[in-house]
């Protein structure tokens, strides 16, 4: 273990009393509490923590906050193994494992470091030309080397073992940030009695004052806020906690990291909790960012912000550099210099500018600090470490290349190129940031109604002016929300010290190489690795819009979006057109401001909870009897109910046989069922069944087809008339709910003077088909008070009676030809009639059967379901034109006539069966005609498919991407099934000409599989086709 | 991130809500056999920047209908009222079909 060399011996916000003890890339390592996993490696010497995207280029720790574009590594192992973690944001626990990245055996030795060498390979624009341009096929040849060498952590494959939770929160104010100005802004509206929501992504509340100075004004300051805050009811504080989007109406979501900063999450706790906030007011406090200058080699290890180096000494108490040079164009860095100089560092600053405050100038040199004042860094030097830089003369109106006029020693570089205010949550709401050419910022530019901006995200750089914005933007919402002023409390901006941080600066996005050879290369973006000589290519090649320009170079598009580059790229190229930033343009903030896990956003939706499960009330009896279960749309089906030694082929073959020999029984308490009732409720299905329902008497069932208004259709099902004004109405199991709210939409807008009402009853019914030739007998075994008879229950006649003491609900209809009653009881009934049936089956040689039996049935009788009724096909399409009725209008009715709905080429219902008797049916194969099959070939240098013409006795066509037919064919297949009645593969399918084929020889393309298989066309109805339809209501089958 | 105020249940989040397309064409008469007037209430559709009325079902809660003038800029709601409580919309002609 080592000793934490970097430490310094006191201060810092750290708790020296916990030891916590972590591993990076296998070595053991000491840091406190306290400390972030960048802090704890700095405070150990490790400054050099992975390898970069491209270049493989070594890098350390950049920044100690949310902007890191450098400092990415891989967190825990196994099935907690999370890539691209960005070391400043870890909070260091006990047992901490992380990895480096990119780097192969290690980012000290890299054997992939070499492509450094060659970074043409990678110039902006690469994957342009190698996928568009005259040189595309190149892809080809670069791919794999690519694949191995670029890239950020590898995600795992194993499952993640952690919760995750979502949330939702109401609140008057939701104040972002608990810097200075939010904490003012959360107390001040506090006092007022506003509910408030306080979200800070840090471990502790108090932002910037957290790495501020010794001064002990501000650690008062900070302390009598946070005991004031502790007392205000109102007010609730969330720490560790991103606000990552702001949506809508005023819709916040937040990410919660409860357990990130524990090996394990707590028993019962998840890893992450998504909030979904909705506030009236929101204040937005989320501060600055502080951004580099760019020169050359400006990514070396030990090159990091000024404000990073000054977070590293005041609140980690870790010495980042024994021998720093600053370097700024602006007066905030002098802060950082004097604390590093405090804790015993060697430090000179080199500022651009020529002149700087006079007070700034005796308070550095009473600290002894060298200063260099109109000079750049040109260059900074060393492996894999910072060792000196070159400093230049340099004059920001003037930038050009200079000699290079001294060369410092040092251990570390800490830069400050000026502050972008954060932004992002403003811009998400469509708010572009203008840039304000005196503090040479991106400033907030249209603020959107409900939004306050304070602090430094509204380019304050002043502590007292921060307070104070944060007190106002209070009032101001306390009053929007009609809450009184407050009344009572202290000044916030007591006790705070003179500061006077006037904010000087003069802006400078790059330093142009010093003269003379051994240039370095200069990162804009430091993630990406994208230089300043890629944005210059971008802008030679014509890509100079600023989205563009992000595209072409992928400069702001890793997964830091930009934070440290995005300005300086603006700068650069606004120098290179010639223009103003404000002539160039800004980019766009998306959500979320940082990476979130796909487990956040997925929450508790996975496995089992990932939708709702419906069962039907006889569910439990099918699993203790073994049955497979399938699913359909959200229901859990008894698929077969195989007895021992049973393949699935095996049951539903035996169940089928059984319903065409003896009696079968099936579970249909899916389908949907809506009760419909009302005076006009003859009319109201006269309306919406494509044929008629006015004659129907009461005690009957009637088949019906509805369609959607543009005349496809929709679904089908049976209607009974209960009595005069009451029917029940059943839909497919998958269409029930598109079809209530159908009909609750016709009901409501377009027919609100129908007197009728809908109920959906689908959970309230049970439902069972009781199917074959022997299922009168069971019947009439069962049900005591209906007359079964030929003459009591017709074909499609309905009855109401009882079980025993079980009241039914009994339709004559037939789903699949032979004779077959559907009983429906209410639910709470199910499972007691179903066993009686059951029981009083086994005298009839009764067999359950499950859904795979009652496909096979259907598509024998070549009756449509699913697979037929899938959105494009028209009545016609599946043979059913004649239902239509031609005596009244009807929904669809209208656009069913169009041109293209009544094109007698459309693709129309057939049965299909193997030609040759060999290959396989499957369902979605592509019908082709044989007479237009191409044959194809791969070219052997370009890998291009070559088409040649039509020649159906070619033998050579390859088997593997589609047997020589290409486009959309004349059709394809729907259902099919091994038919036990026939003894033989069939199957549905919709093909051009439909029925005018019959007797034909097609081709059955299944690509997917490179399967060619000859089929013949038939009729659709297998089983008894002489017979006529159930959709007509013949006695024969229905 | 819409809320829709139900007139019946009150403030709810659009999840609970099924969309339903333009509320600002009224179904031709189910008698109108007429292609041009169908096709237009089916498949046109206007796309303001601006406030547009829409059909949304309180489909996880009364099941209601409802007619929801909605800023198709600012998601603002500016109007909810149960659909079968308003009179049927002018037949809005706003496109030439030809
Ligand atoms: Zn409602």
């Amino acid at each position: 273990m080592s000793t934490q060399p970097r430490r310094l011996k006191s201060g810092g916000r750290i708790d020296r009393s916990k030891p916590i003890s972590f591993r990076f890339d296998g070595r053991s390592h000491t840091g406190f509490a306290g400390d972030t996993l960048a802090a704890a490696l700095l405070a150990n010497g490790v400054t050099l923590v992975g390898r970069s995207f491209k270049y493989h280029r070594p890098r350390g720790i950049y920044s100690a906050g949310v902007e890191e574009p450098n400092a990415l590594v891989t967190m825990r192992t196994g099935a907690r193994h999370e890539p691209n973690v960005p070391a400043t944001k870890v909070e260091l626990y006990e047992g901490l494992e992380a990895f480096s990245q990119n780097s192969w055996p290690s980012p000290k030795y890299d054997v992939m470091s070499f492509v450094n060498r060659f970074p043409k390979l990678f110039a902006a624009g690469f994957y342009y030309k190698t996928f568009v341009g005259p040189t595309r096929g190149s892809w080809m040849f670069y791919e794999k080397f690519i694949r191995r060498a670029a890239g950020m952590g590898k995600p795992t494959t194993e499952a993640d073992p952690d919760h995750y939770e979502k949330a939702h929160a109401f609140c008057d104010l939701l104040v972002v940030g608990a810097g200075p100005s939010g904490l003012a802004a959360a107390i001040t509206a506090g006092r007022s009695g506003l509910r408030v929501i306080l979200v800070e992504d840090d471990t502790v509340l108090g932002g910037s004052l957290l790495a501020a100075g010794r001064d002990p004004k501000l650690a008062d300051w900070l302390k009598s806020a946070l005991a004031e805050l502790e007392t205000l009811p109102s007010v609730r504080v969330m720490t560790r906690t991103c606000a990552f989007g702001a949506y809508d109406n005023m819709t916040f979501a937040l990410l919660e990291r409860v357990s990130d900063h524990l090996v394990t999450p707590a028993p019962f706790q998840p890893r992450q909790r998504m909030w979904r906030v909705r506030a009236e007011r929101a204040i937005l406090a989320t501060g600055m960012i502080e951004r580099p200058i760019v020169f050359a080699n400006n990514d070396l290890p030990g090159v990091m912000l000024a404000s990073a180096a000054r977070t590293y000494v005041n609140r980690h108490a870790v010495a980042v550099g024994r021998k720093v040079v600053v370097f700024t164009n602006n007066d905030t860095a002098y802060a950082a210099a004097c604390d590093l100089n405090a804790s015993g560092a060697e430090v000179s600053i080199v500022d651009v500018r020529s002149r700087i405050p006079a007070a700034l100038q005796a308070q550095v040199a009473a600290a002894g600090i060298t200063l260099h004042l109109g000079c750049a860094v040109g260059r900074a030097n060393g492996g894999r470490h910072v060792r000196s830089v070159d400093v230049v003369p340099f004059d920001p109106a003037r930038p050009e290349r200079a000699s290079v006029r001294t060369r410092l020693s040092c251990d570390l570089l800490a830069v400050s190129g000026g502050w972008t205010p954060t932004l992002h949550l403003l811009g998400q709401r469509g708010s572009k940031p203008v840039y304000d050419e005196d503090k040479a910022m991106l400033v907030a530019g249209t603020v959107p109604e409900g939004f306050e901006i304070v602090g430094g995200a509204a380019a304050n750089c002043d502590l007292g002016f921060c307070i104070d914005s944060g007190a106002k933007a209070a009032h101001a919402a306390a009053a929007a929300c009609g809450k009184p002023h407050a009344v009572s409390g202290r000044s916030l901006l007591e006790g705070l010290p003179d500061q006077g941080d006037a904010y000087g600066i003069a802006p400078v996005w790059m330093v142009p190489d010093p003269l003379g050879k051994g240039h370095g290369k200069k990162f804009v973006d430091l993630q990406h690795d994208v230089g300043a000589d890629d944005i210059e290519l971008a802008h030679r090649e014509g890509y100079v819009s600023v989205e563009h320009l992000k595209r072409y170079t992928t400069l702001g598009m890793a997964a830091d979006q930009g934070k440290t580059s995005n300005l300086n790229a603006l700068g650069i190229m606004a120098g290179i057109r010639g223009k103003k930033i404000n002539e160039v343009g800004t980019t766009t903030f998306r959500p979320p401001f940082r990476p979130i896990s796909i487990g956040a956003l997925t929450g508790p939706e996975t496995g089992l909870h990932f939708r709702p499960i419906r069962r039907s009330p006889m569910h439990d009896w099918h699993e203790a009897k073994g049955a497979a279960i399938t699913t359909t749309g959200l229901w859990l089906r008894a698929w077969y109910f195989p007895k021992p030694g049973e393949s699935k082929a095996d049951a539903y073959v035996r169940e089928a046989a059984a319903v065409r020999k003896s009696v079968g029984l099936t579970d249909v308490a899916s389908l949907g069922k809506i009760d419909i009732q009302g005076p006009d409720a003859a009319e109201f299905l006269n309306r919406v069944y494509v044929n008629g329902f006015l004659t129907l008497p009461v005690g009957k069932a009637r088949y019906g087809v509805m369609l959607r208004p543009d005349g496809i259709v929709m679904d089908d099902g049976t209607t009974s008339r209960i009595s005069e004004h009451h029917y029940f109405m059943t839909t497919t199991t998958a269409g029930a709910g598109k079809v209530m709210s159908h009909l609750e939409f016709l009901l409501q807008t377009a027919w609100p003077d129908l007197r009728v009402h809908v109920t959906s009853v689908t959970s309230q019914w049970a439902g069972m088909a009781v199917a074959g030739p022997r299922s009168r007998e069971l019947l009439e075994k069962v049900i005591t008070d209906i007359d079964l008879s030929e003459e009591g229950l017709p074909f499609m006649g309905v009855r109401q009676g009882h079980a025993g003491d079980i009241p039914v609900r009994v339709l004559r209809i037939s789903f699949s030809g032979e004779r077959a009653y559907e009983v429906y009881t209410p639910a709470g009934y199910g499972m007691q009639l179903w066993q009686t049936l059951c029981d009083q089956g086994k005298s009839c040689d009764m067999t359950v059967y499950g859904v795979e039996a009652l496909g096979a049935l259907r598509i024998e009788k070549g009756h449509v379901a699913g697979g037929e009724l899938e959105g494009r096909t028209t009545l016609t399409d599946m043979g059913l034109g004649k239902m239509a009725s031609t005596k009244k209008p009807f929904i669809g009715g209208a656009l069913a006539q169009r041109e293209g709905m009544t094109d007698p080429l459309r693709p129309q219902l057939v049965g299909l069966e193997l030609a040759e008797g060999t290959g396989t049916l499957r369902a979605g194969a592509i019908l082709c005609d044989p007479a237009k099959r191409y044959a194809r070939t791969i070219a052997k240098d370009t890998s291009a498919l070559i088409d040649c013409p039509p020649n159906p006795a070619s033998k050579d066509f390859d088997a593997g991407n589609g047997s020589g037919h290409m486009g959309h064919g004349i059709g394809f297949v729907s259902s099919v099934t091994w038919s036990p009645e026939l003894n033989r593969n069939i199957a549905l399918g919709y093909v051009s000409g439909g029925m005018a084929r019959k007797g034909e020889q097609i081709d059955a393309v299944f690509a997917l599989k490179g399967e060619l298989t000859k089929v013949r066309v038939t009729s659709p109805h297998f089983v008894d086709p002489e017979g006529p339809s159930w959709a007509f209501g013949c006695p024969s089958i229905a | 991130m819409l809320r829709i105020a139900c007139p019946h249940c009150g403030d709810r989040d659009y999840v609970e809500f099924l969309y339903g397309g333009d509320a600002e064409n009224a179904m031709p008469e189910l008698s109108d056999t007429d292609i041009d007037r169908w096709t237009e209430f089916v498949f046109f559709r206007n796309d303001p920047k601006g406030e547009h009325a829409e059909y949304w079902q309180h489909q996880h809660g009364c099941r209601q209908w409802l007619r929801v003038v909605r800023h198709t800029v600012t998601h603002q709601v500016i109007s909810v009222q149960p659909a079968s409580e308003v009179d049927t919309p002018a037949q809005g002609k706003r496109v030439e079909v030809a």
